[in-house]
């Protein structure tokens, strides 16, 4: 009992210290524990990527979205835009230039990252988004509220909302194929990908295999596993021959997404003893000053 | 000592400002019934890279700040127990239960799914600052009900006079009543110090939402304390917005306004402006983001203003004797703070809002203009409304009872 109060009081005292000097503590994201080893990723290698788009069309057509003709995919005039995946694609592959001169463009797909340590995760409201064993990050329907809370709190960008609907408006984002890769199939964009450029994997091998190419192949990629440490590890990692904040990665650093929020969260409800000292402490002050008041009165009279 | 008794407004509703009034919430909630049938999208600018809007910015943040009055008061009249201030409690709670009704309500309209704005209540994710604020809120909103019903018991007590065949329940009705305001007479104090602790938890979470966008906010506004500095100015700005309430109040009514009351609170405003001065700038320093300001964009321009408008001038007005004096001056004070409050919380979640990407920049289309202004003006209707129906507003009286609370009255 001494032991516990003492470790709220210092807690407390932490949250205190953390808000008057302003220094960010470091904290772990709530998911930590259901972080299994063996949980998959998919290494992305963007020096493979051709742009065919021929995994936006699986994945529309994985998640019963309008998909239209594969035909109509070979069009690149998409890429003299930059676009991002919303309700609509929950997966894009944006082109950018290549710096060296016998390149062809660099292609990079996009799609949620699925954080080890998800900002998402932490801020929805209701908890509709959760952290599979897996890895994969899946938004319950039944859940949501339609705050758009999570869009604030990724730091990629990637919950798109259904700006056009009254009542039932979805969040939508990349599922990782949960329902497909539950049932033992590859995820649709891993298994279309004609050069191979998606690997599906446990993420610690994936990890390894691409330290591995960069190792096997310098000239070819800049030595950077992206997603290895960003955010404090994501379970979708990209290669590249090109500086990554140059090919449309944001730079972040190595703290989990949900930052210094959940400390400064659980500061103030560390076993609700904030609220409470606070409730006793203005009750006393009432309790004085009323009492002091009545005294008064009395002399007077 | 003058004495001051609560006591029902009886003038002209429809007054011409009255009108106008009533016309921009009518066309407001025009523009709200566009949203329940195209979507949210359809009436306002926000979209995948600008997720919150005018709604969750000016509506539901500034405006729970500015109905942080009640709870100020609260604190002031009830906790501290100054007497002297318990003609301002009332306008202060009728304020805050209008406020936050409106803040729930805006939250409502911005929902994607406004259905299911009781998932809240049953599903839980502790880690969540916004579950926070909305379990906060909620419960905060029904402890104010609670604050504000021995108005209605007051009002009722001794007057229940349901016509034709419901005359057989005026009596029963009028015990209950009694009973209930003999029973809230009692626990009020409970409720007091509820409402200080609710409102200091949420004032300081929704400065603690942003935290979580990270790089995403502007360094200027994002920092660990904002938790600290939204809930100094919630503090801050509580006061004056009573002040300003209670001045239009009776220059509308034609009533004399509670001077003595209003220029010791008015006292009160210039320190807590200094202490939150005191942090805002102490932060900058910290973090040193006052490299940002050497910049000229929008952001630090409208940094700088904040600060200008929100505290540097009402402090240096708050300091002055002639201003603490006049209710004119008062009023004009008590308006910087307000305007300021309302530009910290725009500058927060908007302006400082950066997506990693983005083709445009946010600014809020006519439809978002419309129903804010809208939901302000229905709050003007409905606070005038209220004070005719319920004894609100104070009246200098030669022979008032002194009562325990202020919220209260004697009961005759």
């Amino acid at each position: 009992m001494a032991k516990q109060s003492r470790r709220n009081f210092l807690k407390t005292a932490a949250f205190i210290g953390t808000a008057a000097t302003g220094l960010s503590s470091k904290t772990k994201a709530a998911p930590k524990n259901i972080l299994s080893n063996d949980r998959m990723g998919t290494l992305i290698d963007t020096t493979a990527c051709i742009g065919c788009r021929k995994c936006e069309w699986a994945c529309r057509k994985a998640h019963d979205l309008p998909a239209g003709l594969i035909e109509d995919y070979d069009d690149r005039s998409v890429f003299n835009k930059m676009r991002r995946p919303d309700a609509k694609a929950l997966t894009i592959v944006n082109e950018y230039k290549n710096d060296k001169p016998e390149g062809f463009p660099i292609d990079v797909k996009f799609q949620c990252m699925h954080c080890d340590h998800p900002a998402c995760v932490s801020a929805c409201i209701v908890g509709a988004f959760s952290k599979q064993e897996n890895g994969a990050i899946i938004w319950d329907t039944k859940k949501c509220i339609g705050c758009r809370y999570c869009m604030i709190a990724c730091p990629f960008q990637i919950p798109g909302f259904e700006f056009d609907k009254p009542f039932w408006a979805d969040i939508k984002k990349c599922d990782f194929c949960f329902e497909r890769t539950k049932s033992g199939k590859l995820p649709a964009c891993a298994e279309i990908c004609p050069t191979e450029a998606i690997t599906y994997g446990s993420r610690e091998d994936l990890v390894k295999a691409a330290h591995q190419k960069i190792k096997l192949y310098p000239d070819r990629y800049v030595n950077h596993v992206y997603g290895e440490y960003e955010v404090g590890g994501t379970s979708w990692i990209y290669l590249a021959g090109k500086d990554f904040n140059q090919i449309g990665f944001p730079k972040l650093g190595n703290e989990p997404a949900p930052g210094v929020s959940e400390a400064i969260q659980h500061g103030v409800f560390s076993y609700f003893l904030p609220p409470i000292a606070l409730y006793a402490i203005l009750g006393g002050v009432m309790w004085i000053n009323k009492n002091r008041k009545n005294n008064d009165h009395d002399t007077e009279i | 000592m003058e004495e001051w008794k609560p006591t029902q407004m009886k003038k002209k509703f429809f007054t011409t400002t009255m009108i106008v009034v009533s016309l921009l919430a009518l066309n407001g909630l025009i523009f709200l019934g566009v949203r329940f049938i195209f979507g949210i999208g359809s009436i306002s600018n926000i979209d995948n890279q600008y997720p919150w809007g005018l709604f969750k910015g000016l509506l539901v943040a500034a405006g729970v700040a500015l109905a942080a009055g009640g709870f100020t008061t609260a604190a002031v009249g009830h906790i501290i127990h100054q007497d002297k201030f318990h003609s301002i409690t009332r306008p202060a709670i009728l304020l805050a239960v209008i406020g936050y009704t409106f803040a729930g309500t805006s939250v409502m309209i911005d929902l994607g799914r406004p259905l299911f704005i009781w998932h809240p209540i049953v599903m839980w994710n502790g880690s969540s600052v916004l579950f926070e604020v909305g379990i906060c809120v909620m419960i905060y909103l029904t402890v104010l009900c609670i604050e504000f019903l021995p108005v209605v018991t007051e009002r009722f007590i001794g007057r229940v006079n349901f016509p034709g065949k419901l005359k057989k329940i005026n009596n029963i009705t009028d015990k209950l009543l009694r009973i209930l305001d003999k029973f809230l007479a009692k626990t009020m104090f409970i409720y007091i110090i509820a409402g200080v602790v609710l409102s200091c938890l949420h004032q300081s979470s929704l400065g603690t939402l942003m935290v979580i966008a990270g790089p995403k906010m502007h360094p200027l506004w994002q920092t660990p304390i904002l938790p600290l500095l939204f809930l100094l100015s919630a503090i801050t700005v509580g006061l004056p917005m009573v002040i300003l309430i209670s001045i239009i109040c009776s220059k509308s009514f034609g009533i004399k306004p509670d001077m003595e009351a209003l220029s010791e609170l008015g006292s009160m405003i210039g320190p807590l402006l200094a202490m939150y001065l005191a942090f805002k700038i102490g932060d900058m320093m910290l973090r040193q983001t006052f490299v940002y300001l050497s910049t000229f964009n929008a952001a630090s321009i409208l940094f700088v203003l904040e600060i200008l408008i929100g505290t540097v001038i009402p402090l240096r007005l708050f300091l002055s004797r002639q201003v603490l004096k006049s209710p004119v001056g008062l009023a004009i004070a008590s308006g910087f703070v307000i305007v300021g409050t309302f530009m910290y919380r725009m500058n927060n979640f908007l302006v400082a809002y950066t997506p990693p990407y983005h083709f445009n920049t946010y600014f809020p289309a006519i439809g978002e203009f419309a129903v804010t202004i809208g939901f302000i003006c229905l709050q003007i209707f409905l606070f005038r409304l209220a004070i005719t129906i319920f004894p609100v507003i104070s009246i200098p009286e030669a022979s008032a009872v002194k009562t325990k609370y202020s919220i209260r009255s004697t009961v005759k």
